[in-house]
């Protein structure tokens, strides 16, 4: 038997990173002060950053792991948002004494598995790589361990995400049983040369995927976790899991769904429509009620998945590239709203601190943070000369392209929606009085250094790809030519 | 915006200044202005976002020329105006209004499609603030109605724009987009006249999507009731100008007498609605329906007489509704009351301040050597000869336009001098400089109208040429040609 060992030069940045966590592990037991740790967890993600660009194109593991532009862009992403989480995590934690150094090894394992995710050329790398993911979120969502709601929400996720896991196995499972492979290039030819298009049981096994990548993007009606576990997990780890992975179930969909179940596209196409357009409507719509910020970005998030969801039914290059295009500028986004949140986090004060409430009069109290707020909501909302509006002209295009106007209006219909609830922050930070007796806890120059960074980055990235998208743009178009 | 707070002086001036410089670098537009030809000048071209076709462009013609002086009119008059009325957020207020100053001169020019939403959209959030942070107690509710209807005909106007976009090939260029007019089919013309008409239509106001207006209107501050009566109002009747009947002539012929009688309605409606209100902002805001009805009368009669008087009248209505609203503000902040019944017989104790009231009182009637009485003369002259029914429907609203607005005279100015205006005090020196613009308009365009009508004769033929044959406009080559 001839076994040859693995290429690993494809493999450099996921393995370099998943050592370097589990050698953060050991290192953060000598360390005091967990600054350090965040430290040394940004100089680790910067690297393997450099190692994901200076790695060459190439697949390896037998042709399970592929490493190509698309994935390199989504790496990018994946990067960034854990970069940034981990930015604006510590003083978060520090106030409600839960500062752990496994903190920062939980998220760089994560960023590790979406990584593995967004290489996966073969089914269960993509199992692989999910798992990974998923269970160092579930723990990051429980991380603060005297809160009710954290625990709830840990549990929530983990519960929910270990079904759908179970769905996606089923569904690999059915492929396998259908034609011995589970390489995907592979298992589109063996789909299109066995004549199985027509097979009733191939279709169980897209509606299981649809199940299964559904419930991680949290696209309705796989949904109704995320509301629950976004107002519960601290607010770093929530801000991480809007954006990475969601991303990363976006970049296994359009593999899935483009390469290997490419002669279903009619039948995935019929599915994915009205869940897009389900989606769009249940998170703009439960929106509009919230009282709690951290759940009215919860359903915001719903909502953008939904519009994410249009770039993928297109089926073409150029809608997935419209799809990774507003990924990315998403990221920018809701990290940044997120971050506001973080910024006037009041420590221990779990009932009253994510109120919408709190916002009333920000304008006159924080005028820096009001007005990065008011950008990042307009931006959410999608008026120019924001990202959010480039973003969704830009998949707006393409669907019209692809003949998809109906779904291009539904979208239009809820963006108008989705206008009354983000400016309802802005009404109330700009248009109402301060509370009584409310001392919103943190200004600009009390906010610890590493926070406005983010703040900085997040704010520049929505106002220059709002006024100059092209070479985003270009970098998209060029990862998604593999389609 | 990166001024320090401290010095509102300072920043007033600053305003003043910028707004001056503006109008002041605007003159040499009118001054070397071609008036033989209908084709664009003084154009700029930069490219912008290369993989979409899309450029900076920016040019005027006959028909913007007047607009693009207007507002850089109108820029200098709100400072002017808001001078002592703003207390709170000075610093923002001026940011505002700058940014809307810009926003309204882009759209005037905008040569490229894209670039023309951005800037139509990009007044949404400063008009939204100056609203809502600024207006009158009713503000909350204004302000996000105003921001909804807009958003919502926007939106569908965009996607108008993609599938116009599309389906001429790849051509954002609006010169162009004029040459490919003739080479849509009916239905697609249909479709997309309808598409644009969602956001002119809400812009302009028009039966039945003008509720936003009354609201808008009456609770803006001063400035801000001038900026969307002035010149905001006129963007949608500049929009029908400058797409949809250059773009879609086969449309727009079958859709004429439709929008004529839509006209008529608004006319007769905002008239007679006129009567029943008891605040004055309102009245002017309701008269400002009506008025716009004679407007889309003219344009839509889509001969000589009407476009011109169409036009000319978009600019009067700018000048003398303006010049309103300004009289208005000037009063409020001395009674804080918009009530008419709270006033009575002011005449005696504000002479001057009476005179420049009835000057704008008989021009919106429509008084010979008024700059009124020139646009209903030639709008009525074209409604006319087109339908005859119609034109003398819209008669009647003159009639009724005398009837409201020397009913307001006489019950503010004339009558027994109520006791809440006893110690009021006439016009002082920077109030009269900022109606004088205004007054002397009124009388040029009143008594020497082909200095202005002068600008628009050439495009309006070639206008009235593009929809009875299909031809006219310009490539992109040819305008840097030309340049």
């Amino acid at each position: 038997m001839n076994f040859q060992f693995p290429d690993l030069t494809p493999v450099l940045p996921e393995a370099f990173l998943v050592l370097g966590a589990l050698l953060l592990l050991l290192i953060d037991l000598s360390i005091k002060n967990k600054n350090a740790t965040a430290f040394i967890s940004l100089v680790l993600l910067m690297v393997t950053g450099f190692t994901v660009y200076s790695t060459p194109s190439g697949v390896t593991f037998g042709g399970m792991f592929s490493v190509d532009a698309y994935s390199s862009f989504f790496k990018y992403i994946f990067i960034l948002s854990a970069a940034m989480a981990i930015l604006v995590s510590g003083r978060y934690l520090r106030w409600r004494n839960e500062e752990h150094g496994e903190y920062y090894t939980l998220i760089l394992l994560s960023t590790a598995g979406m990584m593995i995710m967004a290489s996966a050329a073969d089914l269960i790398t993509i199992y692989l790589g999910l798992e990974l993911m998923a269970l160092s979120t579930y723990v990051l969502a429980g991380f603060i361990r005297g809160e009710v709601k954290s625990n709830e929400s840990a549990l929530k996720y983990f519960l929910l995400g270990a079904f759908s896991s179970a769905f996606l196995l089923y569904g690999i499972s059915l492929i396998y049983g259908l034609t011995g492979i589970t390489r995907l290039n592979l298992v589109a030819s063996a789909i299109s040369e066995s004549g199985l298009v027509d097979n009733p049981v191939l279709f169980m096994a897209l509606l299981m995927f649809v199940v299964a990548f559904g419930f991680k993007v949290a696209a309705a009606p796989f949904h109704m976790w995320a509301p629950d576990v976004y107002e519960g997990a601290p607010t770093p780890v929530t801000a991480f899991m809007s954006v990475g992975p969601k991303a990363a179930g976006f970049a296994v969909m359009a593999r899935v769904f483009l390469v290997a179940l490419h002669s279903l596209q009619a039948d995935w196409t019929t599915v994915l429509v009205p869940i897009a357009i389900l989606t769009m409507a249940v998170g703009n719509i439960i929106a509009l009620s919230q009282q709690n910020i951290k759940r009215m970005l919860a359903y915001s998030s719903i909502a953008h998945a939904g519009y994410a969801l249009i770039g993928l039914i297109t089926g073409t290059s150029a809608g997935i590239s419209a799809m990774m295009n507003y990924l990315i500028i998403y990221a920018f986004m809701n990290i940044g709203a997120f971050s506001i949140v973080i910024i006037l986090d009041k420590g221990r004060v779990p009932a009253s601190s994510d109120r919408l409430d709190n916002f009333k009069g920000l304008a006159k109290t924080h005028p820096v943070p009001a007005f990065l707020m008011l950008i990042f909501m307009f931006s959410l909302t999608g008026i120019p000369p924001t990202a959010g509006f480039m973003g969704k002209f830009y998949l707006f295009m393409n669907a019209v392209e692809a003949g998809y106007t109906f779904v291009v209006l539904a979208a239009v219909f809820f963006s108008v929606i989705s206008a009354y609830f983000y400016l309802r922050v802005v009404k109330f930070m700009y248009m109402e009085e301060p509370e009584e007796g409310e001392i919103p806890a943190a200004s600009m120059s009390t906010a610890p250094v590493s926070i406005t960074i983010v703040l900085a980055v997040t704010a520049l990235a929505v106002l220059l790809i709002g006024v100059y998208p092209e070479a985003l743009l270009a970098m998209a178009k060029n990862s998604a030519l593999i389609f | 915006m990166l001024a320090p707070r401290a010095s509102n002086a300072g920043i007033k001036f600053w305003a003043l200044a910028v707004t001056l410089l503006n109008f002041t670098l605007s003159i040499p537009l009118l001054t070397n202005f071609d008036k033989t030809t209908w084709k664009w000048q003084f154009a700029e071209y930069k490219a912008w976002i290369s993989a979409w076709n899309i450029n900076y462009a920016l040019g005027i013609d006959g028909i913007s020329i007047l607009f693009v002086m207007l507002s850089a009119l109108v820029g200098i008059l709100c400072v002017l105006v808001s001078w002592n009325a703003v207390t709170t957020k000075i610093k923002e207020f001026y940011v505002a209004i700058l940014f809307i100053e810009g926003a309204m001169i882009g759209v005037f020019c905008a040569l490229d499609f894209f670039l023309f939403y951005i800037f139509w959209e990009a007044m949404l959030i400063p008009m939204y603030l100056l609203i809502g942070i600024w207006g009158g107690p009713g503000r909350l509710y204004a302000t996000i109605k105003f921001f909804l209807f807009t958003l919502a005909g926007s939106l569908l106007m965009l996607v108008g724009i993609i599938i116009l976009y599309l389906k001429s090939g790849g051509v954002f260029f609006i010169p162009e987009l004029m040459s490919l007019s003739g080479s849509y089919p009916l239905k697609l013309q249909l479709l997309l006249w309808f598409a644009f008409f969602a956001a002119f239509a809400v812009k302009v106001p028009m039966l039945p999507v003008h509720t936003w207006l009354p609201d808008a209107h009456t609770e803006a501050p001063a400035a801000g009731s001038v900026i969307l009566a002035a010149v905001l109002i006129k963007m949608g009747a500049y929009g029908f100008l400058r797409f949809s009947i250059p773009f879609f002539p086969e449309a727009t012929k079958l859709l004429a007498v439709p929008m004529m009688v839509l006209s008529v309605a608004a006319i007769i409606y905002g008239a007679v609605i006129c009567f029943a209100q008891t605040d004055m902002k309102r009245l002017i805001a309701y008269s400002s329906v009506s008025h716009m009805g004679f407007i889309t009368l003219g344009i839509f009669a889509l001969n000589t007489n009407g476009l011109e008087g169409g036009i000319l009248q978009m600019i009067n209505h700018g000048v003398v509704t303006g010049g309103l609203f300004l009289m208005i503000g000037i009063i409020y902040e001395r009674t804080h009351s918009r009530e008419i019944a709270y006033y009575g017989g002011i005449a005696q104790k504000v002479p001057v301040y009476a005179v420049f009231f009835l000057i704008f009182t008989l021009s919106a009637i429509g008084f010979p050597a008024t700059n009124g009485f020139i646009g209903e003369f030639l709008v009525l002259l074209g409604g006319f000869t087109k339908n005859r029914t119609l034109g003398v429907l819209a008669a009647t609203g003159v009639i009724l336009g005398a009837g409201y607005m020397l009913g307001l005279y006489r019950r503010m100015f004339f009558q027994q001098l109520s006791d809440n205006v006893k110690a009021l005090v006439d016009l002082n020196l920077r109030e009269t400089l900022t109606l004088i613009p205004m007054f002397v308009l009124v009388f040029w365009i009143g008594l020497y109208p082909n200095v202005f009508l002068g600008f628009m004769h050439a495009s309006v033929e070639h206008l009235i040429e593009q929809v009875s044959n299909g031809t006219g406009g310009m490539s992109l080559a040819q305008l840097l040609l030309e340049r």
